[in-house]
């Protein structure tokens, strides 16, 4: 392969990439203009837009890059979303006032057309799928 | 903004969106076609910046938040040179399909950025 980028950003993954990427743009214009606007409505909820925006970032980044470490810091910020998105879903339903203000992964993604929980689970199948070989 | 551009402007990122995606699919690499129409889609969020700067003066005000809005349309005016740079550089079919992704989600944002500037839904 080639010397700077992982076989994780080959093939069909330069999609996932490419998805992840948007993710993170999207999860960062939210997080920037919620902050900007009105901090203090909701710190939890933009709180949690933000530190969405930095594992959106951080799994994009470490998809593209190669190593093992890399791989791990992927599978890391992956799982750390699947949790996020299923445990700030399951919040939203149950205690909508929780979360007065949106984050990318209030109702499961749900203003998000549900991308940020089916991202992790297919994330997690490349990665399977991308193990690297001893 | 102007409700006719918007919408039309929304349904031509989607074919467009919906076309690289397939094309990308069955193994075609980014062609002029397929470029050129993303390229084309960046060109209409230019337009819709021009008529958003310009609307307020006109007495077209946003019903929604204007820092939200602006939010939305500098992410959605970036993503499509950024796609079409990766197709430069890695001419795959791949790169088709993320041409076409990132037409999607312009498609998206500019149905958001109606709803923000006339539909303000709390």
């Amino acid at each position: 392969m080639t010397s700077t980028t992982s076989s994780r950003s080959t093939g069909v993954g330069r999609v996932l990439i490419a998805v992840y990427a948007l993710l993170a743009l999207a999860a960062t214009g939210r997080a920037f203009f919620q902050i900007a606007s009105d901090f203090n409505d909701a710190p939890v909820a933009y709180s949690l837009s933000a530190l969405a925006a930095v594992v959106y970032i951080f799994a994009t980044i470490a998809l593209i890059k190669k190593g093992d470490a890399w791989y791990r810091v992927a599978w890391v910020t992956i799982s750390f979303e699947l949790l996020f998105v299923l445990t700030v879903g399951v919040l939203t339903l149950i205690d909508p006032e929780l979360f007065p203000e949106k984050t990318v992964w209030s109702y499961f993604g749900r203003g998000y057309g549900f991308v940020p929980l089916v991202l992790p689970i297919v994330g997690m199948i490349w990665l399977y799928i991308k193990r690297p070989r001893n | 903004m102007i409700e006719w551009f918007t919408w039309v402007q929304a349904c031509f990122a989607v074919a467009v969106g919906v076309i690289a995606i397939v094309l990308g699919l069955i193994g075609k690499k980014p062609n002029d076609l397929t470029m050129g129409a993303t390229a084309f889609v960046a060109v209409l969020l230019v337009a819709q910046l021009v008529i958003a700067i310009v609307s307020p003066v006109f007495g077209n005000t946003p019903t929604g938040n204007v820092l939200e809005f602006y939010t939305y349309l500098v992410t959605a005016i970036l993503i499509p040179p950024l796609a079409i740079i990766y197709g430069l550089v890695d001419r795959t079919r791949w790169s088709t399909a993320v041409l076409g992704v990132a037409c999607c989600a312009v498609a998206v944002m500019v149905v958001r950025m109606n709803q923000i500037w006339f539909v303000q839904v709390a």
